[in-house]
């Protein structure tokens, strides 16, 4: 049994070798699916901050991720085509710097957080879950009946984003940004939840009435953190959409909250490399059961089911045989 | 815009709405009672309209089909209840949430094996394809008139059982306190298979009804299901006549504004930039509707807080 911070290290450190490797070895797909292993825990990452330290079950976490997507797709097509994103009250020009990108990615999925979050946390419990799920869904419908960026069959974008001094089309060098972000994002993270407000968030989370009675303002320290929780799942969008240089309704799907959901859950919950572990775990049945079966989703719906059911930990806890801290 | 189309419309959302309440209903109960929240509720209606389908290509009959996705759906409820969903009723939210889902893609995955990815057909019956004339000049689908019959009729027989018989007295004592029946001498576990079972079967029967108009394809009961969530969150947990009240709303919602929105933006804007504004907008009307709610009363129209 591992003490949890040398099992994060292995796991960031497995994460960064195994594309170091797998250029060694020129196996440029392996490298591929490490960054979208990277990318996936950065958005896992996203949500566990909103349900594993604040307990706030959002099913509907594929809003943030897709808007994210779409401030990729929106600023790059505009860009890609050579036409002004609005002319009036001001110009604003498409992009295809990666740090403009981000920046509005996280603005526009905060934004959204903000304003889903203030509606969602009049609510609690079973009702959360319902309505983030639903708003969730509406995102999905508009951008399926909106004919301007696609509509259905989505944005292609034919040249990956650029970022200055790199070339981002070589895949160890996007891998290297998307490693670094999610290393600075989980030191943030990190430092967040040992903060005065991340024990305040923690403690509304295991015994709310007694944070209300010391003087905590719950409300407002759980919608901070969905908000801040809704940006990184923002970020980890639009680097989604950068690696695949296509953004699609797909992204807002109900199904990619659940996998988000699932990344958590597999990883474990609070736990926070859990989501780099539990993302890992998942491209790699995707990838191998893929083989194995089309129907490979069956087996993962037994992994999925036996680890809810007997395996609480996930990972994590398996590995560091310790059950989470704020779950339960 | 004629009068009898608004009305044809009118009575299209009431359809819509019916066939929701049959999802919500369910749902509500097993929430009301079990303290469950269920998302394979959607895989129940795909199991009921499967099983029709098959039944239906096999022996032509559509009440045999009928009854089949009613057994059919109570069936697997209740063995999906008895083996995985009795585990999660003293467990956490996120832990139901997650078996539940993944249900979900046993369920999808397994009827793709089954069936294949094409989705089939289910005919609607002779005796009730058609129109009639109703009053007013109005010119309505035998079919779907049906339907809101069969939605009604259910729900006044959910009501009468509910309010009137035995069965209906322990799911009210159930929903009041679960460990008070207990003690009392009530068989708890089968009160519960009973429930999901029943539940089950009304999402199986909704299946069955609406695949008869539309296809029946796997993942069709999700969009459904989480309109039932948009129900249940406007009408209020636990509460069967929230259901029915939120069904009939987000059900003429709906269908109305996609209907009515692109016209009124066409009245001010050009034809095709009307549709398009309209239509996304109409996409977005349940929602906001539930966020409307929300503002104003968070426990929904007929919940207690």
């Amino acid at each position: 049994m591992l003490p949890e911070r040398l099992l994060n290290a292995v796991i960031l450190l497995t994460l960064l070798a195994v594309p170091l490797a797998a250029l060694a070895l020129d196996e440029p797909f392996i490298i591929t699916l490490a960054t979208k292993v990277t990318i996936l825990a950065l958005a896992g990452v996203g949500l566990n901050l909103a349900l594993g330290q604040g307990g706030l079950v959002s099913f509907g976490h594929a809003a943030y991720f897709g808007l994210g997507g779409y401030a990729m797709g929106i600023l790059a097509s505009h860009a890609q085509s050579f036409t002004p994103l609005m002319e009036v009250p001001f110009l604003i020009e498409g992009t295809k710097s990666m740090p403009v990108i981000w920046i509005t990615a996280i603005i526009v999925s905060s934004l959204a957080a903000l304003l889903i979050g203030a509606l969602s946390l009049r609510t609690s419990g079973v009702y959360f879950i319902m309505v983030t799920l639903a708003f969730g869904q509406m995102f999905y419908y508009f951008a399926i009946s909106w004919p301007a960026y696609g509509g259905e069959d989505g944005l292609s974008i034919y040249v990956r984003n650029g970022f200055p001094g790199l070339n981002t089309l070589v895949p160890i060098q996007f891998f290297g940004i998307c490693f670094v972000l999610l290393c600075v994002v989980l030191f943030f993270v990190s430092r967040l939840n040992r903060s005065a407000f991340g024990l305040a968030l923690d403690g509304a989370h295991q015994h709310s009435e007694r944070a209300l009675t010391v003087g905590i303002n719950i409300n407002r320290v759980r919608l901070v953190a969905f908000v801040i929780s809704g940006g990184i799942t923002g970020l980890a969008g639009a680097l989604f959409a950068d690696l695949n240089r296509f953004v699609s309704p797909t992204m807002f799907s109900w199904h990619t909250s659940g996998e988000i959901m699932i990344f958590i859950i597999l990883g474990g919950v609070a736990r926070i490399c859990g989501p780099i572990a539990g993302a890992a775990a998942y491209i790699i049945l995707e990838h191998y059961l893929g083989d194995v079966s089309e129907y490979w989703q069956v087996y993962l719906g037994f992994i999925l089911l036996f680890v809810v059911l007997f395996a609480k930990g996930g990972i994590v806890g398996a590995l560091t045989g310790s059950r989470g801290k704020a779950h339960g | 815009m004629t009068t009898i189309l608004f009305f044809e419309q009118l009575l299209n959302g009431l359809q819509f709405g019916v066939m929701l309440f049959l999802m919500a209903a369910g749902l509500t109960l097993i929430f009301g009672v079990m303290g469950l929240i269920n998302l394979a509720h959607g895989s129940l209606y795909m199991v009921g309209a499967f099983a029709a389908a098959a039944v239906a290509g096999w022996t032509g009959s559509f009440a045999l089909a009928l009854v089949a996705s009613l057994a059919a759906a109570a069936m697997f409820g209740a063995i999906i209840e008895l083996t995985i969903i009795r585990r999660l009723y003293a467990r956490d939210h996120l832990d139901q949430v997650l078996a539940t889902f993944a249900l979900i893609l046993i369920f999808s995955e397994a009827t793709r094996w089954v069936f294949g990815s094409f989705p089939l057909f289910l005919n609607v019956p002779d005796a009730l394809s058609g129109t009639v004339m109703l009053p007013g000049g109005i010119q309505y689908s035998l079919y779907r008139l049906t339907i809101i019959v069969i939605g009604l009729i259910v729900a006044a027989g959910l009501f009468l059982l509910i309010s009137k018989t035995r069965v209906g007295m322990r799911i009210r004592a159930g929903e009041n306190d679960r460990e008070m029946i207990g003690a009392l001498g009530v068989d708890i576990s089968v009160l519960y298979t009973l429930v999901f079972a029943l539940g089950a079967a009304l999402a199986g029967l909704s299946g069955a009804l609406v695949g008869a108009i539309q296809s029946v394809e796997v993942g069709m009961g999700e969009p459904v299901l989480i309109l039932a969530f948009v129900v249940i969150v406007i009408g209020g947990i636990g509460s069967i006549k929230g259901a029915l009240a939120g069904a009939i709303l987000v059900g003429v919602t709906d269908t109305m504004g996609r209907t009515l929105l692109p016209i009124l933006f066409g009245t001010f804007m050009e034809a095709s930039s009307a549709t398009a504004v309209g239509s996304a907008l109409a996409s977005m009307a349940i929602y906001i509707l539930m966020a409307g709610v929300l503002l104003y009363k968070p426990t929904g129209l007929f919940g207690e807080a």
